[in-house]
């Protein structure tokens, strides 16, 4: 398992977790739970919380980043924090703390469990030293284009030999015709 | 741009179509059955959802337990039983070396219906998101029922409720309600506490954990994350099967004499105590799901055991040949084992991975008595595998390798049609290195079953660096041609769509040499995307009377263009050239 990073997968769950909790926070409030205070706080601080800065993924350190639909704002909010959400030790930390009221409603249980496994992910992630990059437009165009090959076919036949070395070839008529993808006058 | 006056002239084409052609007239009925069997699918699972419902919504039997837990009871037990369903059909498509022996049984029915089996794993992941839809149901539902039940026993809610929540299990009373202590008791005790609830929790996070590792991102760039986390699956049946135990969804059983809860519910104080109602007696039933499950998980089974032993077998290295541009070739000879055209097979090379199986069409011919693959230098593995074979010895056999398969559809209609035009895009040329060998081998032994007699093959890619093997195919084919004097069998237009200034000095310096400059093939390299108008033109020209098919190994807009130009240029004279084409995926 070489080059996995981590930090992926633990982004897939955590923002899986944070989708957990709301709807488990929803329920509890609109059930009313037995202590559906503690739900109102689950799905605003944490669930809301929890989708918002998992929503935009990271740049990858190797291969094509894929983004989310509309991910940008969030990147730029995300971004804004600086070292707190580069660092994944900083996040591990975190969910951990994030997901640990959850487990006192049942309701909320399974998203605590979900949050604590992505916390664990990301704490794996942050030992293996990656961290989150942000992915921007800019950086996107100005990305070298790789000079061997053209992403355009070439609209324009091939240069061809002055008519005097084409008009030569009388003897072989078959082996001289060629067929011109765009029409060209001699002209 | 394009106009063609379709209406009117596809009309009748597709009237003369199911006269004609009775295997076109199955194709076309097939080709619509992935979208029936969807249609099937959907309507069982509607089916089963409105059923258990409507069992629990509105009989009499479960008219206490409804009046404690509300409507969340039927949205609770309706989901169960579309999830019965689901988790017995999502093992059934990934028993690949199963479904390909059912394959072999529909020798009568063509191989149309042959076609379907291979929509396995589109299937898998559309159970799998009904299965994950239908727990979110279930748990939710279920949340509502676990505090609604705790809220019952601490007397929160009205008369009835609290009499029948007092109801336990003794000499003459049975419980319905299954929270029985008041002291300690939350909802989440009660879960984890019982078979039931703490079965939920644990296959709920296994398949969790199945969705997030399965996402495309993890599942394209990390195969062994996703790998590995699916066989959580194994976790999730076997909490399945103990899902149901504990008796804990209660119906009324039938006393005697009998307990009208009409009559009776408003009289709770005297259950027991007068004729007309004595005490209501419950009864839960036996967990089901096994039965739904038990035979799948056999077969699932079954399935693992014969891919073991498929990788047991012995697997003999005939040739290994390194071709430029990293593309190895492996020729492998394995018993027993027989192939069609355009099939693949799985490859694991324990010495690189234990539990790490991957794809690859096979590029020889059925004649051959031989296999084999040409692997691309892609990743990990394939970079691996490289590596290791270009440090073995001279003559040495490569690594011990498993081989799973073979897998796929044959494309054997190929065969059919006297004239035939394949396209290949970039990589989707790899299936046509079995088909043209194939093709040629049948021709030069006067197979009865070709009845192709020309076929126009068209290469689309960016640069043949990766696939100059295939050139090589294609000038060995080229020479054996023109020594038969069948020279004018196979016409091939080899389509560069990138190019770079130092291929356009080249071509312009050695335009007039005999062979290309490219491929060293003496049909000449084209460059940009073909004016496919003009190609059709030049086919219809060439077999005014045939009957032409058009197979594409290649991206979906090509499919679509194709399919346009076939509609186009078919003629509606029966006598004149008419053209089909071939939706297959290789």
């Amino acid at each position: 398992m070489g080059k996995i990073e981590w930090a992926m997968w633990a982004n897939e769950q955590a923002l899986a977790s944070g989708l957990i909790l709301l709807t488990g926070g929803i329920v509890g409030v609109a059930g009313q739970f037995r202590g559906w205070p503690f739900a109102a706080y689950i799905i605003s601080a944490a669930g809301v919380f929890v989708c918002l800065l998992e929503y935009p993924r990271s740049k990858r350190a190797k291969g094509t980043s894929v983004e989310r639909t509309g991910q940008y704002c969030f990147t730029v909010c995300v971004k804004s924090f600086g070292p707190l959400t580069r660092n994944y030790y900083v996040r591990a930390f975190l969910h951990a703390a994030i997901c640990v009221p959850g487990g006192f409603m049942l309701a909320t249980v399974l998203g605590c469990v979900c949050l604590g496994i992505a916390s664990l992910i990301y704490l794996a992630a942050a030992i293996r030293g990656e961290h989150w990059e942000p992915v921007l437009p800019q950086k996107e165009t100005t990305r070298k284009t790789d000079p061997v090959s053209v992403r355009n076919p070439p609209e324009m036949p091939p240069p061809r030999p002055p008519p005097e070395v084409r008009r030569k070839r009388v003897d072989d008529l078959e082996g001289a015709a060629y067929d011109n993808p765009i029409p060209v006058s001699d002209k | 741009m394009n106009v063609s006056v379709q209406t009117p002239k596809s009309f009748i084409f597709n009237i003369k179509l199911n006269d004609i052609i009775f295997t076109e007239k199955l194709r076309y009925f097939f080709d619509g059955s992935w979208l029936c069997s969807q249609v099937v699918w959907m309507g069982i699972n509607l089916f089963l959802f409105v059923w258990f419902y409507q069992l629990y919504d509105l009989g009499d039997d479960f008219f206490y337990t409804r009046h404690l837990l509300g409507s969340a009871l039927p949205w609770a037990r309706a989901p169960a039983a579309v999830l019965n369903f689901n988790c017995m059909l999502i093992l059934l498509p990934v028993c690949r070396n199963l479904l390909s022996l059912l394959r072999g049984s529909f020798v009568c029915c063509g191989r149309t219906m042959r076609k379907q089996l291979d929509k396995n794993l589109s299937f898998h992941k559309l159970v799998a998101y009904m299965i994950a839809l239908m727990t979110a149901v279930h748990t939710v539902a279920h949340l509502l029922n676990v505090e609604w039940f705790n809220n019952s026993r601490r007397g929160v809610y009205d008369e009835l409720s609290t009499a029948l929540s007092n109801l336990s299990d003794s000499e003459n009373t049975t419980f319905l309600n299954p929270v029985r202590r008041i002291d300690i008791q939350t909802p989440t005790y009660f879960v984890f506490t019982t078979i039931a609830g703490l079965t939920g929790v644990i296959i709920t996070l296994a398949l969790i954990l199945i969705i997030t590792s399965s996402m495309e991102v993890i599942r394209r760039s990390y195969f062994e994350v996703f790998w590995y986390t699916h066989h959580l699956f194994v976790i999730f049946f076997i909490g399945l099967v103990f899902h149901g135990a504990g008796f804990i969804v209660r119906r009324q059983k039938k006393t005697n004499p009998p307990h009208n809860f009409t009559f009776c519910k408003d009289r709770s104080d005297d259950w027991g105590k007068i004729p007309e109602c004595p005490i209501p007696q419950f009864q839960g039933g036996p967990a089901q799901t096994w039965w739904w499950v038990i035979g799948p998980m056999i077969l699932y089974i079954c399935e693992r055991v014969l891919r073991f032993i498929r990788y047991m077998q012995t697997v003999q290295y005939r040739k290994i040949v390194m071709h430029p541009s990293k593309v190895l070739e492996l020729q492998l000879v394995k018993d027993g084992f027989k192939m069609e055209v355009g099939q693949y097979v799985f490859l694991n090379c324990p010495a690189i991975s234990q539990l790490e199986w991957h794809p690859f069409t096979m590029t020889s011919a059925p004649e051959e008595d031989f296999f084999s693959v040409h692997i691309r230098s892609a990743g990990d593995w394939t970079d691996k595998l490289i590596d290791i074979v270009q440090n073995l010895p001279e003559g040495a056999q490569g690594p011990k390798m498993g081989v799973d398969g073979p897998f796929g559809t044959a494309s054997e209609d190929v065969f059919d049609y006297e004239v035939s035009m394949l396209v290949g895009a970039g990589i989707g040329v790899t299936p046509f290195a079995s088909i043209l060998k194939s093709i040629w081998y049948k021709f030069k032994i006067s197979n009865s079953k070709l009845r192709t007699r020309k076929i126009y093959f068209y290469w689309l890619c960016r640069e043949t660096h990766a696939f100059e093997w295939f050139s090589d195919l294609l000038q060995v084919l080229e020479k054996e041609m023109e020594e038969r004097g069948m020279g004018n069998f196979l016409t091939y237009k080899l389509y560069l769509t990138g190019w770079d200034q130092n291929l356009r000095f080249h071509e312009g310096v050695h335009f007039e040499e005999d062979k290309d400059v490219v491929t060293g093939l003496k049909q000449k390299t084209h460059y940009g995307r073909p004016a496919w108008d003009k190609e059709f033109e030049q086919v219809r020209k060439e077999n005014p009377t045939s009957v032409v098919g058009t197979f594409l190994c290649g991206p979906a807009v090509l499919a679509k263009v194709l399919e346009k130009k076939c509609a186009k240029y078919s003629d509606v004279d029966p006598r004149k050239t008419k053209f089909y084409f071939n939706k297959e995926n290789f």
